[in-house]
């Protein structure tokens, strides 16, 4: 097993690497200046040959590339050429952001979509089957940036149950020391503000919950249905076993492994960053980080958050295989 | 088992926390108490500002966008300032001012008394000294790495530019001499990028002072949780009369409709950035009031000079009578914008109000085209911007509505984009034939539009700013004459002239000057939305 751990941790290094020289090949790839979008229409020739200088843009690219994988090995990521700020620095509180919010996020979307799709498949074909994959099927297909601005209407415009956006009330201070707010008003032991932090992450949380609720919800219910047809849950009824304790003891467990798969490349996809919902609701996350970045085309932050994001990814990916062999014990890992 | 499942998971995340708590502790952070908050007794006043993005940096010399300058002008100040709504010269830093010379090589500036920053440190002459040698020289140890100061560089040309020296003559008094005559010194001085910053604090922050701003304004530095909110305190011990509001906080929200909720839902006070069509949902809500910025800046449509068939003047006057602009402004501005005729905008003195702008007239084009030898029309390229620009908030649509009013007098024209920082670059280089673009003023003064956007000086292959590639020898005589004269009269008729003969040359479609409607509570009191794009009169703002 640790064996199986250290191995696939040495295997993120040749993975790093190549994500490292993809993550710069494409950005450079990009027209588009960085000191001119910078200078706008201000720039002329002489301020340019400066700024690029300034910015360590004049060199050729093959030595730029060779001084981000020095810079790598030796844990630092650069500076950014937009604010001057840290890359790993501007990129960690970014991420921190964005971790919390799809922590909370996958908390909301793997119990109800867990529920959702057990009850549909033991009541196959009732009421609640069809609405609830309608349901499921309008939260995958409906626009992020479209619902949020709805919810934003509705619950904090209209009807006030909820702050429209941003972390924390502007009155409030929390002490930062994780970055992961919740923690630290924790830390600082402030409930107060431990409220108005989980206050403000409901709307933006349901909001990037629904689609993988919707994923998580569908799956779990054609698990559920083939596990359902299996012998042994004939046999486990035939034996006068209670209906809760076949479904929760018997079929739910084994229905699982596929639902495990998706819920991982679900959270995988969400510490990504998600650009819509961080955009409609104020969310200073790593998405919107990323994507201003790519427009300013800041090379080093561009570089150092696809990195950030592909190690979490591989992370995940391992979590998701030995959580398998948890639940299956007949699945080895070697 | 499920439990154990659940246990590594939450192993996993809290190890992965702990992972960023180590990573962030190694860059220092603004200080914070660690408070819980307590109800204060007498109500704060706190005004929330939202814009779409957030500040780069607030070290102002060392800043460009407009972001960073509506924060960093209320905690730094300038030797000179601006009027309210204006760009006219009031004292700032500086008392009173005279050129000590009647070349105005040597400027003498009388700081006043006892003005403190919010380190406690005094402005005082080597204060000033220190912040403009910092500016004017590329070898200043103060110049952190990856500064590059593109500001000085860019109003003053170059590093030191046409500053020679600064002396502290005592502890009050600074001197500045140049090396030629150079009319928009003054003006300049009153540009945000040149607020003074206390010594102290630049060599004590060092490299972090972008993020740990220091000056003697009104409202002092608190903290920035960035792309969330930048917070800035009342300054009890400012020079001047002190600010009403108890502490000012600028957030960003990127988007604008969720923006204009949040003004509704009362969570924020002022918002910039209003969609022009969002304006009637703002003047319908009584809760709300619309306020206009006043313009300083114009859009227009360069057409390059040198080119065929762009080089006959006939076809460029033409082309000034085949654009409805009024048509343009309903459609795209939502009405927020006046017809330009000028280069100048109209708030700024020496604008010319006496020229009659080619009025819209597709027949008369027709003629005019007909003269020039193309009867039927001919086929060009209209070069449109990928981002919006403040004087323009949808290029792409106002050049398709564009192209349609060409094709009315037979001028077929193919719309052509990029990514913007091309886009800049082959403008420079000259590849286009027609050349949407515009331009927002600096520091109120004519120069800043004339010469940069028209001058000979600036019609270099490769770094244009003169997009159009007109080279009039006359304007530029004329152009060189104002930069040297002191008197602003005799400047003012200069610049008059000069727009007298660009009119008949017509080098531009000028199109328009866009006034950028703001969202306010009807509860906010005196906030004057200045031309420059930012306000530094914060410490008038009163929330009832």
């Amino acid at each position: 097993m640790v064996n199986y751990i250290l191995k696939r941790l040495l295997m993120l290094i040749p993975v790093l690497i190549g994500v490292s020289l993809l993550a710069f090949s494409i950005i450079h790839m990009i027209p588009g200046d960085p000191a001119r979008i910078i200078l706008g229409e201000r720039a002329n020739e002489a301020s340019i040959l400066a700024l690029q200088e300034k910015l360590g843009l004049n060199e050729p690219l093959y030595i730029q590339f060779l001084n981000f994988l020095k810079n790598i090995l030796s844990g630092d990521l650069g500076t950014s050429i937009i604010t001057n700020e840290k890359v790993t620095y501007e990129l960690l509180i970014s991420f921190a952001a964005t971790l919390e919010l799809t922590i909370v996020a996958m908390i909301i979307a793997v119990v109800v979509g867990i529920a959702a799709g057990t009850i549909a498949a033991v009541k196959q074909y009732s009421i609640f089957d069809n609405l609830s994959m309608v349901g499921a099927l309008v939260g995958v297909s409906m626009p992020i940036f479209w619902l949020g601005l709805l919810m934003i209407w509705a619950f904090a415009y209209k009807l006030g149950w909820f702050p429209p956006s941003g972390r924390l009330d502007v009155a409030i201070n929390v002490p930062r020391i994780t970055h992961l707010l919740l923690f630290d008003s924790l830390l600082a032991g402030n409930l107060n503000a431990f409220k108005n932090i989980l206050w403000h992450l409901f709307m933006p949380s349901f909001a990037l919950a629904t689609i993988p609720m919707a994923i998580i919800a569908r799956m779990t219910r054609s698990s559920m249905l083939e596990v359902m047809r299996q012998d042994y849950i004939r046999t486990a009824r035939a034996k006068g076993l209670p209906e809760n304790i076949v479904v929760f003891k018997h079929a739910i467990k084994n229905a699982f492994l596929p639902v495990i798969t998706v819920i991982g490349l679900q959270f995988g996809i969400l510490l990504g960053g998600a650009v819509m919902t961080e955009t409609v609701f104020s969310y200073p996350g790593l998405g919107r980080r990323l994507y201003l970045a790519i427009m300013a085309r800041d090379y080093p932050v561009v570089q150092g958050g696809i990195l950030l994001i592909s190690f979490c990814f591989v992370l995940v990916n391992l979590l998701v295989d030995l959580t398998y062999n948890y639940i299956d014990p007949r699945i080895k890992l070697e | 088992m499920q439990g154990k499942k659940w246990i590594l998971v939450l192993i996993a995340l809290l190890s992965l926390s702990l992972f960023i708590a180590g990573c962030g502790g190694t860059t220092p952070e603004p200080k914070q108490e660690a408070e819980a908050p307590k109800e204060p007794e007498v109500k704060e006043k706190v005004l929330v500002f939202a814009r779409g993005g957030d500040s780069v940096g607030l070290d102002p010399a060392n800043e460009t966008d407009g972001e960073s300058f509506y924060v960093s002008r209320n905690i730094t100040d300038t030797l000179v300032d601006y009027e309210d709504d204006n760009t006219n010269i009031i004292p700032g830093l500086a008392k009173t001012w005279e050129p000590k010379d009647k070349d105005g090589l040597i400027w003498v500036f009388n700081l006043r008394e006892g003005v403190k920053f919010h380190d406690g440190t005094p402005l005082n002459a080597e204060a000033v000294k220190f912040n403009f040698d910092r500016w004017m020289f590329e070898d200043n140890a103060y110049r952190y790495e990856g500064e590059a100061y593109e500001y000085w560089g860019y109003m003053f040309g170059g590093y030191p530019g046409v500053v020679k020296e600064v002396r502290a003559v005592d502890e009050l008094t600074v001197e500045v001499e140049l090396t030629q005559p150079f009319a928009p010194f003054i003006n300049n001085l009153g540009m945000p990028c040149f607020g003074i910053s206390s010594p102290e604090a630049i060599k004590k922050y060092g490299k972090d002072f972008f993020k740990n701003p220091v000056g003697t304004g009104p409202f002092k530095f608190v903290e920035w949780l960035k792309d969330d909110k930048i917070v800035l305190e009342k300054n009890e011990d400012y020079w001047g009369e002190g600010p009403k509001l108890d502490k000012l906080i600028f957030r960003a929200i990127p988007d604008n409709s969720a923006r204009l909720m949040e003004l509704q839902a009362g969570t924020i006070d002022i918002m910039i950035g209003l969609s022009p069509e969002d304006a009637t949902i703002v003047e319908q809500d009584p809760n709300l009031q619309l306020l206009l910025r006043p313009s300083m800046n114009v859009g227009y449509l360069a057409l390059h000079n040198e080119k065929e068939p762009f080089d006959n003047v006939l076809v460029r006057r033409a082309l000034n009578h085949a654009i409805d602009k009024q048509a343009l402004i309903d459609a795209f501005y939502a009405g927020f914008a006046k017809t330009a005729k000028n280069p100048l905008p109209p708030s700024l003195w020496g604008y010319n109000d006496a020229i009659v702008d080619y009025e819209y007239d597709p027949a008369k084009a027709k003629a005019l085209l007909a003269e020039a030898g193309y009867p039927n029309g001919f086929k060009t390229e209209l070069w449109a911007m990928p981002v919006a620009r403040p004087y323009m908030p949808q290029p792409k649509e106002i050049a398709t509505a564009m192209q349609q009013q060409f094709a009315a007098v037979g001028v077929e024209a193919e719309i052509v984009t990029m990514d913007w920082g091309t886009y800049l670059e082959k403008g420079e280089f000259g590849e286009h034939s027609m050349y949407l673009i515009g331009w927002n003023g600096d520091n109120g003064d004519p120069d800043n539009f004339m010469y940069v956007l028209l001058d000979k000086d600036n019609a270099k292959v490769g770094s244009a700013g003169n997009f159009a590639f007109y080279k009039s020898d006359k304007v530029h005589d004329l152009l060189i004459a104002a930069q040297k004269e002191t008197d602003q009269a005799k400047r003012a008729k200069l610049y008059e002239e000069a727009q007298v003969i660009i009119h008949e040359d017509a080098p531009w479609i000028p199109l328009v000057h866009s006034t950028p409607p703001i969202a306010a509570k009807k509860s906010v009191k005196n906030f004057i939305p200045h031309p420059t794009g930012g306000e530094s009169t914060f410490w008038k703002v009163d929330i009832e």
